[in-house]
């Protein structure tokens, strides 16, 4: 399956071998036995490679080689917002008062970093049109278990015990996964012919034993729910709070404001809308933005600001829902975020949205003609906001050609496929988001490249069934690694 | 994967999932079609033996290579047997929908429910139809 196996490092080990030279011992020599409690003792030595610095530069540089990023090539993995990352963030988030920032450093000695964040909760808040803001959890799923147990403490304050949450059919699969985390039950609510939330069916829904309502607003199919007063108002009507997933926020940045439409919590992905280097485990991070009637609750400790200016975190807030993690939140990605917003200022950021959702939307028009029009249609033909959906359903039908080929041959192109199968809505799903960052040439060159696959697919399905070619690694057998995943390595075996 | 086929002799759920009604018991599965829009299945979550399941509920849950789906039951009862031979072979679901990859048998606890399900010749329709 591979052209040439990957070795892992331990493979490479040779006994002796040494990537650095330790100067003598200048404290005395003395048995581990004697300063540790016989429990926190090893009883042989920790298994560790063995090699020679030139070597581990080139394993690890190899390993890179085998990897598609960003900075390889187009990216448009909907809902994940794949966009530049301007490398001046780099520079800003490697300065030493950042860089080197002990995270238990005292806030007397931490002013800048504290005026970082507070500068930068109040940006967000802004943009989002909530007044109150939490930076501490670390990805979107982690700020929407955050908005749920706000809104249970919300409901609880009040008196009420309520079980449910709602959220449509289209909506990311963190959501229901977060609700349950919450200890709530989900309910999900149907998607009408246009691509919106069914209002009958949330109507029908909505009781008083509703807690919140999880929203992603344009949702996963890329489309912007016009009905979303009255949406709010249903909900506010039974008592309910309105989440907003803002994955998708990277749609609407400058141009509306969840806050506005009704919704008390918001999570907004930094490592999305706000540029970071994601999906590669990077770090990622899901600030909150809440309406005043949650703010009692927020997660603790709060930067707060006396009256000469100084800032200190302060917990003193008897109803807060407590820590959501250790320390302030992963603070190197505020300051790239908070970089990115002030380099594009508030007119940028409206650009970036307005020029994501033109590219989503010239895409979608050029793969109307042609056989990208005739075997990968689009489910909801509506004007889009910042991604879109294609059913590759007639493909598969008619050439025998799945979306996971469709996929798989996109890399012998060049191209790191987009998001498929989800939403699960659409039979066969493509989930493309080109993003702003993308030329016009990028974006002709995709859609050709679909022409192209499926004009192979025309003459011989096998072929693209059969895809990638060109990759270290061929196609992978994906039931076998559910199935059967092997995650370690028997280093006993090695030697 | 086998080939796309609906036996004559089994009756079927708007939710494509099949019986074999026999008396007052019934075997369960899902049809050709539910398992070639899963793609490769490679869990399955049965219920245990003496759940009781009502029709139009899901009742188990099959994880393909996909996402994970509900198992909708046609017909309600006591689970009396599961397939245990899934749980270490999953993908005997869609090498064999219909006998080896059947999921559970059920004690009916209202036999006249089945009427209500299709003939071949309606699921047929209903796949026509674009369900």
């Amino acid at each position: 399956m591979q052209a040439e196996r990957a070795v892992t490092i331990f493979e490479k080990s040779h006994p002796g071998r040494r990537a650095a030279m330790l100067p003598p011992l200048d404290v005395p020599d003395r048995d581990p036995a004697d300063l540790l409690p016989a429990a926190a003792l090893r009883k042989r030595a920790a298994r560790l490679p063995e090699i020679a610095e030139p070597e581990i530069v080139r394993h690890y540089n190899r390993i890179s080689r085998r990897n598609f990023d960003l900075d390889s090539g187009f990216y448009p993995l909907g809902s994940c917002t794949m966009k530049h990352n301007p490398k001046l963030h780099e520079r800003a988030a490697a300065l030493p008062g950042f860089s080197r920032l002990h995270p238990l450093q005292p806030a007397e000695r931490a002013q800048g970093a504290l005026e970082l964040m507070w500068n930068f909760e109040h940006a967000l808040a802004e943009i989002c049109g909530l007044p109150h803001v939490c930076l501490q959890p670390s990805a979107g799923s982690h700020g929407e278990l955050a908005g749920l147990l706000l809104t249970r403490a919300y409901h609880e304050d009040r008196g009420e015990h309520r079980t449910k949450v709602l959220a449509p059919d289209t909506s990311h699969g963190t959501n229901p996964a977060s609700v349950t985390m919450a200890g709530f039950e989900t309910v999900k609510v149907a998607t009408n012919e246009r691509g919106g939330v069914d209002l009958d069916d949330l109507r029908a829904k909505a009781g008083e034993d509703v807690a919140c309502l999880m929203l992603t607003n344009p949702n996963t199919l890329g489309l912007f729910d016009e009905n979303i007063e009255e949406i709010a108002s249903i909900m506010h009507d039974v008592g309910a709070t309105l989440y907003y997933d803002g994955a998708n926020l990277n749609a609407v940045m400058g141009i509306s404001r969840p806050g506005d439409m009704g919704f008390d919590i918001v999570h907004v992905n930094l490592h999305k809308s706000f540029t970071q280097p994601h999906g590669g485990g990077g770090p990622g991070s899901g600030p909150i933005a809440v309406s005043d009637r949650i703010a009692p609750y927020l997660p603790v400790p709060r930067i707060v600001r006396d009256d000469d200016g100084r800032f200190e975190l302060s917990t003193n807030e008897p109803k807060s829902i407590g820590r959501m993690r250790g320390f302030q939140g992963n603070f190197g990605v505020f300051v790239r975020s908070y970089a990115y917003i002030c380099s594009l200022g508030a007119e940028g950021l409206k650009a970036a949205s307005e020029t994501a959702v033109l590219n989503a939307n010239y895409m979608l028009a050029r793969g109307r003609e042609g056989r990208v029009g005739k075997y990968l249609p689009v489910q909801f033909d509506r004007t889009c906001k910042h991604e879109y959906v294609l059913s590759a359903a007639p493909a598969k039908r008619e050439l025998s050609v799945k979306a996971l080929d469709i996929a798989k041959r996109l890399l012998d192109y060049g191209y790191h496929p987009p998001t498929i199968y989800f939403p699960l809505l659409v039979d066969e799903a493509m989930m493309i988001e080109p993003t702003e960052t993308e030329t016009p040439e990028t974006l002709d060159g995709f859609v050709e490249a679909l022409e192209k696959i499926l004009a192979e697919a025309e003459r011989d399905p096998e072929f693209v069934q059969n895809a990638p070619y060109t990759t270290p690694v061929r196609r992978m057998d994906e039931a076998a690694a559910a199935r059967n995943p092997v995650v370690t390595q028997d280093l006993d075996a090695l030697s | 994967m086998a080939d796309e086929h609906y036996p004559e002799d089994l009756k079927y759920h708007p939710e494509h999932d099949w019986a074999r009604v026999e008396g007052d018991t019934a075997t369960l599965g899902i049809t050709w079609f539910a398992q070639d829009a899963l793609g490769e299945i490679v869990f399955f979550e049965p219920p245990a033996v003496g759940t009781t399941i009502s029709r139009d509920a899901a009742y188990a849950e099959v994880e393909s290579v996909k996402a994970v789906s509900e198992v909708i039951a046609p017909l309600s009862g006591e689970i009396i047997e599961v397939n245990d031979a899934l749980a270490d072979a999953p993908e005997t679901i869609n090498d064999d929908p219909y006998d080896a990859g059947w999921m559970v048998k059920v004690k009916l606890s209202d036999p006249a429910e089945a009427d209500a399900l299709m003939d071949v010749g309606a699921y047929r329709q209903h796949l026509d139809e674009g369900a």
